[in-house]
């Protein structure tokens, strides 16, 4: 099952330092170690472009298309420039390629998608999924999707992530264990560490989604003080017609007032992409919960499997004893209208025995899974944990650097104003 | 001992123009060498011989009122006062007393505005911090002006201002009838034929400038509650990294750090917020109402005006019929109208001219008030937090 998509190593495995230059990948922190898909190839979504067509109900619709660009890396490391392979997708094929991963890997933290409808905007910013700005931004999140699969240890070897990059193919939708990931059950010996985590994952998701609310609120407020700073710009400029000698100083001044209103929309623009660092982490928070579950699902299976093949033993020695222990529906039907005769008996051992056979391999089978489970998605745990903690350190250096440009920009216009103001 | 001014004997001390054209002329050409110390009002302090403060405020509580009084205190070496020092307490009536006599005697000059009168009591705490505050700086802000002006500061209301124990304010509401009396009765009858050019200028200034003012004055307010809305979210914002700071190992001090910082910005955003209000709000408001003040005296010159036109009028028309002489009064109003026209011409370019400074002050302050605040939300950013990050 989890080793469906699995596929041999598609080059020889390089120990050699085949290390990417800077300039062709630009997410070079992310290559690690061993063979990933990224020390191959050269992957980038380039572009984005508007179709229509006839969807699943034959009615006329208008979605965006992305181009995937794959170029061969051993070509470009000798120097040539070929060509890239290229083909367009659009958004639900990203969907359909992640479900199947988080199918198929459930023990890893599948990286998320950017986010399918502009959520958390602030009044400038339209929530339209066709305005130019948000597909740019849609587009750099899918790349950074496919780049963050593509040098992952595990989930770069995947076949079908291969195709996806590659060929034209269709999807089917994702099996019913994604369904079973969402239903609710009640587990008797989870791994503690597995809980803590699945609550941890609920925290990140709370806090990251709470923060990217009030950050969007906070740019809405900050767009109106700076904006209403530009009437000064044209009253002053009024004001300077009456005046004499104050005219001139006035107008410049005005002028400052002007350009200190127009300086927020950069401001906000660059700020976007933090927030954009902060949604990724508000999904990826999700995918972790993901993986919690299904340690949570594997090891309920387990349970009710043992549990299952303990009462068929206590079943087999009732009716091997005659003795009840436990009370039970046939164990009533039988005081009631009596013993059933020798060969019935018999022939329900008889089941009894092969179903405990059964039983006992359906736990050993369990067992193995939730071993597995646990061992590898402890891993991909700890791996996702240096991950973001590197990542969002960075994304907060990059928050507090523009808050410093920020205010140097208001010094410097402030500043210019300060002279005009002098020279009345 | 404070000798007390002729006020409280009861003998009217009020006079109705200035004592003759000559010694105005005089105070004129003093009022030229005083010109070129207000392009530096503060800067050359030899020709000033009477400096005035206003500070100090104390609230007292009687069975029939609470008020809040202050200190003026007043230093001088001219010999129109007794003592070199003064130092009496006086409450806002005191100061609209002095304003409506100085009106009153002196007609033709314009007189620097107070504070608004009358506030609505369940809007605004007379008694709070800010409130008097902001009220004392605009009172000191007039007295200062009144002080500085070569032909108001020799006022004798002034002088019993600033030094009787016991304002004796009686009188005014006797003359205060008297003047209404003659202002209806110049009213009544007359017309003015133009406004000279030069005056029509200035009022066609005075009304564009004050509604650039009124304009600014929406534009602050507006700014003031954009801020306070900003403020407001700022503050959850700040909490909500601080909160996450909880849940993180290794990102606890980043965290925290960014949190640091948006408090700074908070406090910074506060006291730029009350910057505002409390000192350039309350200037800018003061101004539109000197050029109230300013309108008014360019309406009674326009009265004078009318008043000497009307006679003169009336008296050539004598004269035509039975050659009665142009009489006394005719003449006098004439001397009136030239001097009005003369003061209010003086009055005018100092008035300009301090509010060129007083502008250039205030707009100034304004953006230091800013470059403060981004210096102040920058540092921990570069101090502090940085270094959490490293």
């Amino acid at each position: 099952m989890a080793e469906d998509g699995k596929e041999e190593s598609m080059a020889t495995d390089d120990d050699s330092d085949k290390t990417a230059e800077d300039g062709a990948n630009s997410l070079n922190s992310m290559v690690e170690e061993g063979c990933t898909l990224l020390r191959r190839m050269e992957i980038c979504v380039a572009e984005a472009e508007k179709r229509s067509g006839k969807n699943a109900v034959n009615m006329q619709e208008t979605f965006t298309v992305y181009l995937i660009e794959t170029r061969p890396m051993d070509a470009l490391n000798e120097g040539r420039n070929p060509a890239p392979d290229s083909l367009w997708r659009r958004y639900s094929e990203f969907e359909l390629l992640r479900n199947y991963l988080i199918v198929t890997y459930p023990y890893i933290v599948v990286p998320p998608l950017p986010e399918k409808r502009a959520e958390f905007v602030w009044h400038k910013l339209s929530a339209d999924n066709m305005d130019p700005d948000f597909v740019e931004r849609r587009r750099v999140g899918l790349e950074n999707f496919l780049l963050r699969v593509a040098s992952h240890p595990v989930l770069s070897n995947d076949k079908i992530l291969y195709h996806f990059l590659t060929e034209v193919l269709g999807y089917s939708a994702a099996d019913s264990r994604l369904k079973a990931l969402s239903a609710t059950f009640r587990v008797r010996n989870p791994d503690k560490r597995f809980m803590e985590m699945k609550h941890y994952s609920d925290e990140l998701q709370s806090h990251t989604s709470q923060l990217l609310r009030a950050r969007a609120r906070v740019a809405d407020r900050l767009y109106g003080v700076y904006k209403v700073h530009g009437n000064y710009g044209r009253v002053f400029s009024e004001w300077s017609a009456i005046e004499k000698e104050m005219g001139d100083g006035l107008q410049s001044a005005g002028h400052h007032m002007d350009a200190y209103a127009a300086s927020i929309d950069d401001i906000l623009e660059e700020e976007e992409h933090y927030a954009d660092q902060l949604k990724e982490y508000l999904f990826y928070a999700e995918a972790l919960r993901a993986v919690c579950r299904k340690h949570e699902l594997t090891q309920f299976e387990l349970e009710m499997a043992s549990q299952d093949l303990i009462s068929k033993k206590q079943q087999r020695e009732e009716l091997a004893t005659g003795i009840v222990r436990t009370f039970s529906f046939k164990g009533m039907t039988n005081k009631l209208f009596g013993q059933e005769a020798p060969e019935q008996r018999e022939a329900r051992l008889k089941l009894l025995e092969e179903l405990i056979a059964e039983g006992e391999d359906t736990v050993k089978e369990k067992t193995v899974e939730c071993e597995e489970h646990v061992e590898r998605a402890w891993v991909d745990m700890q791996r996702f944990k240096e991950q973001k903690d590197k990542d969002l350190r960075e994304a907060l250096i990059n928050y507090a650097v523009m808050q410093i440009s920020m205010c140097k920009k208001g010094i410097q216009v402030w500043g210019n104003a300060k002279e005009c103001f002098l020279k009345m | 001992s404070t000798q007390e001014a002729g006020l409280t004997n009861g003998t009217p001390v009020e006079t109705s123009s200035p004592a003759s054209v000559s010694s105005l002329f005089n105070r004129l050409q003093l009022d030229d060498d005083l010109d070129a110390d207000s392009r530096d009002p503060y800067g050359c302090t030899e020709t000033r011989d009477l400096f005035v403060t206003v500070d100090d405020p104390k609230k007292h509580v009687s069975t029939m009122e609470t008020y809040i009084t202050y200190r003026v205190s007043t230093k001088t070496t001219r010999i129109e006062f007794d003592l070199p020092e003064y130092c009496v307490r006086r409450r806002y009536q005191d100061f609209d007393w002095l304003r409506i006599k100085l009106e009153d005697s002196q007609p033709t000059h314009l007189i620097p505005p107070l504070p608004e009168k009358f506030v609505m009591k369940g809007v605004v705490d007379r008694f709070s911090e800010e409130f008097v505050e902001t009220r004392m700086k605009a009172l000191d802000k007039f007295l200062k002006r009144v002080a500085d002006h070569p032909v108001l500061s020799f006022n004798p209301h002034l002088n019993a201002f600033l030094s009787a124990k016991d304002l004796n304010k009686r009188q005014g509401l006797a003359l205060l009838t008297k003047v209404g009396e003659s202002v209806k009765h110049v009213a009544g009858g007359y017309k003015m034929r133009a406004r000279p050019p030069e005056f029509c200028a200035m009022g066609e200034y005075l009304d564009t400038f004050s509604q650039k003012l009124g304009t600014i004055d929406r534009i602050a307010q507006r700014i003031l509650k954009e801020q306070s809305e900003y403020l407001t979210e700022l503050r959850e914002y700040g909490t909500l990294y601080s909160s996450w700071a909880g849940s993180e190992e290794e990102l606890r001090r980043p965290l925290e750090g960014v949190a640091g910082c948006v408090t700074t910005c908070c406090t910074g955003l506060e006291d730029l917020s009350e910057n505002m209000s409390q000192d350039f709000l309350p200037v800018l408001r003061e101004y539109i109402l000197y050029i109230e003040s300013m309108k008014n005296v360019l309406r009674k010159r326009d009265l004078s005006q009318a008043e000497y036109e009307g006679r003169l009028e009336a008296a050539v028309l004598r004269k035509q019929e039975d050659r009665t002489p142009i009489p006394m009064e005719v003449e006098k109003c004439q001397d009136k109208v030239e001097c009005f026209n003369a003061d209010l011409k003086a009055d005018w370019e100092r008035w300009q001219s301090n509010k060129r400074q007083d502008f250039k002050q205030l707009l100034t302050g304004m953006a230091d008030k800013n470059i403060n605040y981004y210096e102040k939300v920058m540092q921990p950013v570069i101090n502090d937090t940085l270094t959490r990050f490293k």
